[in-house]
């Protein structure tokens, strides 16, 4: 009986993503048509209607009661949220929270059947960022002086990173955390900043070799550390902020060739690069080695096919480290290859919505933060996807806000909330135009008057 | 037309960002594409992996189901008794051990390659949900092979108690019908029996021998020198070699089977009576580089397109002295090859060249006999020429119709092919070989026959062959 009802979910479930998946696209492209409150309603309902099944089903497969207490728990910091931005946040963009809430279900409901213990610890990290992150829209407003910071934000991240090389101790071959703490997800954010801070206000050759010589530096520490998706993510950034501020495809292209230059070195350089690669090209040969982990992703989601094993019906927990670099698989195997798709396509338009409120942005300090958060997302759910489907090397590195971590929920709650800030500008930056608009039309109106009366 | 002016100047100014998100939403798409293609191309291989253990939890909820024959015979199927305990049968026993393989102590045979399809289930969705409601398993499906009884049958009782093995193929499509290793074991018993098969290393019963013997190819190598020789000098016509019985390089004395002396011969009389001395006089003429590029050509030291198969070895140079490739020519030397590797370069040339990827799964259908899939032959690979092709079947010809193989004349159908007696001792002992197919106007069935220390190839292994051909268009 039991398994006639996960049978069914699975298609239940499905049915409610490509639905989300469809308001997603549906409202990036009537973003400014009125109003959509109803249009988000429907997704917030969507998401409920998902999580419910979704849990339900773990909670009959695994009869654990911890499953409907976690249940209870997301669901109040999901509405706790969504009221808090209500009240104070009238003009954030509701679509990136709505968002926000399925890719963190999405990463609830698949670390719950993992382990419930994890998606409690999860939740707490996830919680706690979301309280912080609630002052930020604030301080965004508030501090105008953040856009003149360039050289802490660059100090911050170097010194940081060389920490982290210096003193951390070694895990899954790389060299990540000091005290449990993953210092290179918060200076993915000081790193955009320091780029959007010296570019906004000088876009000169000079100024262009000196963020190289920053970037660089990141860069470098996080190879030499083994951070080689962190590494790429910036390297990302970096590539993307010079040359929309520099407006200069030249550069896009300088910097791609220096970017598979420097990879072709570091191919030859460091044992640890070249064994990514090998297990790419040909993972079934080194099997019982560096290739174990990408063959176990690749069983998993080509058993789970398209419509998925249905939850807690699969073996996801034989993957190594599953709950973070490889959460995707676990998705693709039980709730099927659509449902990974579909996605794909959710994080797709989360990347669209940030790019478009950078567009409207017309503070070049903020229009090339939003830009480069932006980037840095996409690029990372890029690499973690593809690395897990074989399509491109695994990077190790997490999927945002769906993988298990407590530095990268809170490094990505930040970064959407500083997002929602900018976005809460540029409706002050609007609102600021009309009135001054208006002014404007009024004194035509009277000088018109004024005008007509000396004639007559 | 003020504001038209205003969004113009607002869309130049964020041209960049309008790339950049073209940019991302092109590899986003890339990635998507890849991850269909994974799923709807790639994953099988993926998923019958041996090293895949997600199956095995299908068990769980699937009753593992039937592999039959290409006429229909039950050759494996699961009885679930009362208790709900499950049984694997066998009902042809030993007759086709290695070929169906295992299901329990690991996975061999059709049962590890077929073990996804096995276990999962397309019965119809209502009787699914009604199974699942009573708590009772679903049926796996059924997987139809190429094979056919009514010739393994024949093939198993032609090679009787000796040691060696058989494999037939259509070379038109890739289908093996035969294929068959002796010693054998029981699938049945294979419990009980377990112990001794692993601690026998005497008989390797265990081995599939078709796939993966390796055994040195004696003169049906020839057929690789011929096409070497063809591809050196252009045309086979204009040699002629006077064999004197015995031909010498450095310390070594080669000589044609039993002293014959052949005298006078063309490439086609040199061929069809296996003269070792003509052979090993044309090796050294083309010498061991030119010998390792034709026969890497034709998939030596190369990974088959079957299986688990076995990678055959050949180890010429350019270096290698004179008389290793004497030897090597004539299929003595170091050279070792299966007996589906050999069945497969016959089927390239009965194939006018293209070697079809070999299958054992034809067709997988629901419990109820629902289609599910339908195997379609591919080409494998072009291994030679359509003219090269055909003047190896005239050689193969010229063998049944005056040289060794000439009992497989006047049966009532035509025949082609090569035996060989490959020498594995210091006292000349030898395997038996035989290399061929029925039908030279359009070839039907491509056999390879290897029987240990069976003699020459007349003797054992063409008699084999012969009992095959006949059941083939007479049973």
């Amino acid at each position: 009986m039991i398994n006639v009802i996960v049978e069914l979910s699975k298609y239940v479930i499905l049915t409610l993503m490509i639905i989300y998946t469809f308001y997603c696209f549906y409202m990036v492209r009537r973003q400014r048509a009125g109003s959509q409150s109803e249009s988000l309603n429907k997704q917030l309902m969507l998401i409920f209607l998902m999580d419910f099944v979704a849990f339900g089903v773990i909670f009959l497969k695994t009869m654990d009661p911890r499953v409907i207490v976690f249940f209870g728990e997301m669901m109040a910091f999901f509405a706790a949220i969504q009221v808090l931005y209500r009240i104070f946040y009238k003009k954030a963009s509701m679509l990136l929270l709505n968002n926000m809430c399925m890719l963190l279900s999405v990463g609830f409901i698949m670390l719950c059947r993992l382990k419930v213990s994890t998606a409690s610890r999860q939740l707490l990290f996830v919680a706690g960022a979301s309280a912080l992150a609630l002052a930020v829209p604030v301080m965004i407003r508030k501090m105008k002086f953040l856009r003149r910071l360039t050289w802490l934000y660059a100090g911050v991240g170097v010194v940081l990173l060389a920490a982290v090389f210096v003193l951390a101790r070694t895990s899954y071959g790389a060299k990540l955390s000091l005290f449990g703490v993953q210092p290179s997800e918060a200076i993915k954010i000081t790193f955009v900043f320091f780029m959007a801070a010296l570019l906004s206000r000088d876009n000169s050759f000079r100024s262009i070799v000196t963020a190289t010589a920053v970037a660089g530096l990141h860069v470098g520490i996080l190879v030499l550390s083994r951070d080689l998706g962190s590494a790429v993510v910036f390297f990302a950034a970096y590539l993307v902020m010079v040359y929309v501020a520099s407006k200069n495809a030249w550069y896009l292209l300088l910097g791609l060739g220096g970017g598979s230059a420097a990879s072709v070195a570091a191919y030859h350089l460091f044992g640890h690069v070249r064994q990514r690669v090998t297990a790419w090209r040909d993972p079934m040969a080194v099997y019982q080695n560096e290739g174990y982990q990408i063959v176990q992703s690749l069983f998993a989601i080509g058993t789970g096919g398209w419509f998925g094993m249905g939850l807690c019906q699969g073996s996801p927990q034989i993957i190594p480290v599953v709950e973070n670099d490889f959460i995707f698989s676990a998705i693709c195997e039980e709730m099927g290859g659509i449902f990974g798709i579909c996605l794909i396509l959710v994080c797709m338009s989360f990347f669209l919505m940030i790019v478009n409120i950078a567009i409207q942005i017309k503070n070049p300090f903020y229009k090339l933060t939003a830009l480069g958060l932006g980037t840095e997302y996409a690029f990372q759910v890029f690499l973690t996807i593809g690395g897990a489907t074989k399509f491109i090397p695994m990077t190790g590195i997490t999927l945002p806000l769906v993988s298990y971590g407590g530095s990268s929920a809170v490094s990505t709650i930040l970064m959407l909330s500083i997002i929602q800030g900018l976005y809460i500008l540029r409706e002050d930056e609007d609102e600021e135009f009309e009135r001054r608009r208006k002014a404007l039309a009024q004194r035509a109106r009277e000088r018109a008057r004024f005008e007509r009366g000396e004639r007559y | 037309m003020r504001e038209g002016r205003g969004t113009e100047r607002r869309r130049s100014r964020n041209r960049e960002y309008t790339l950049v998100s073209v940019f991302f939403v092109v590899i986003f798409l890339c990635l998507i594409s890849y991850v269909i293609y994974f799923n709807a191309v790639k994953s099988e291989t993926f998923i019958n992996s041996p090293y895949n253990t997600r199956q095995d939890t299908f068990s769980d909820r699937v009753v593992r189901g039937q592999i039959l024959s290409g006429e229909g015979e039950v050759l494996a199927r699961t009885n679930v008794y009362e208790d709900g305990s499950e049984e694997r049968v066998y009902p042809y026993g030993r007759v086709f051990s290695h070929v169906i393989g295992f299901d329990s102590h690991g996975k061999s045979g059709l049962e590890s390659e077929a073990n996804f399809q096995l276990l999962t289930s397309h019965e119809f969705f209502l009787n699914q949900m009604k199974n699942e409601l009573r708590n009772r398993k679903n049926m796996g499906d059924t997987v139809i092979s190429t094979l056919s009884a009514k010739l393994q049958n024949r093939a198993y009782n032609a090679l009787g108690d000796r040691k060696g093995a058989v494999i037939a193929i259509e070379p038109s499509t890739g289908k093996i019908l035969v294929e068959l290793s002796k010693p054998d074991f029981d699938p049945n018993t294979l419990n009980q029996d377990w112990d001794s098969l692993v601690s026998d290393e005497t008989n390797s019963s265990l081995l599939n021998r078709a796939t993966n013997g390796q055994y040195p190819p004696g003169s049906t190598f020839k057929l690789v020198t011929a096409l070497d020789y063809f591809r050196t000098k252009g045309s086979f016509s204009g040699y002629t070699y006077l064999c004197q019985g015995s031909i010498s390089a450095g310390d070594l004395t080669l000589s044609c089977y039993n002293g014959t002396v052949h005298g006078e011969e063309d490439f086609y009389s040199a061929f069809a009576s296996s003269c070792n001395c003509a052979f090993a006089d044309i090796g050294v003429d083309l010498g061991g580089a030119s010998l390792r590029k034709t026969s890497e050509d034709l998939l030596f030291n190369q990974s088959l397109p079957l299986e688990e198969a076995a990678r055959s070895t050949f180890s010429l140079d350019r270096k290698s002295s004179d008389s290793l490739v004497m030897q090597t020519a004539i299929g003595q030397g170091k050279t070792l090859v299966s007996p589906a590797h050999m069945a497969m370069l016959v089927c390239a040339a009965a194939n006018g060249g293209d070697l079809m990827k070999p299958y054992l799964i034809d067709q997988v259908v629901s419990s109820t006999g629902e289609k599910v899939s339908t195997a379609r032959p591919t080409v494998y690979k072009k291994l030679m020429s359509l003219n090269e092709a055909n003047l190896l079947c005239k050689l193969m010809e010229a063998v049944v119709n005056y040289g060794t193989a000439t009992a497989l004349n006047g049966r009532g159908y035509t025949a082609a092919g090569k035996t060989g007696s490959a020498e594995f001792d210091e006292n000349g002992s030898s395997h038996s070989w035989f290399v061929g197919y029925c039908n030279t106007d359009q070839p039907e069935l491509v056999v390879a026959v290897i029987v240990e220390n069976g003699g020459t190839g007349s003797e054992a292994a063409v008699p084999v062959a012969a009992e095959i051909f006949d059941s083939y268009y007479f049973d």
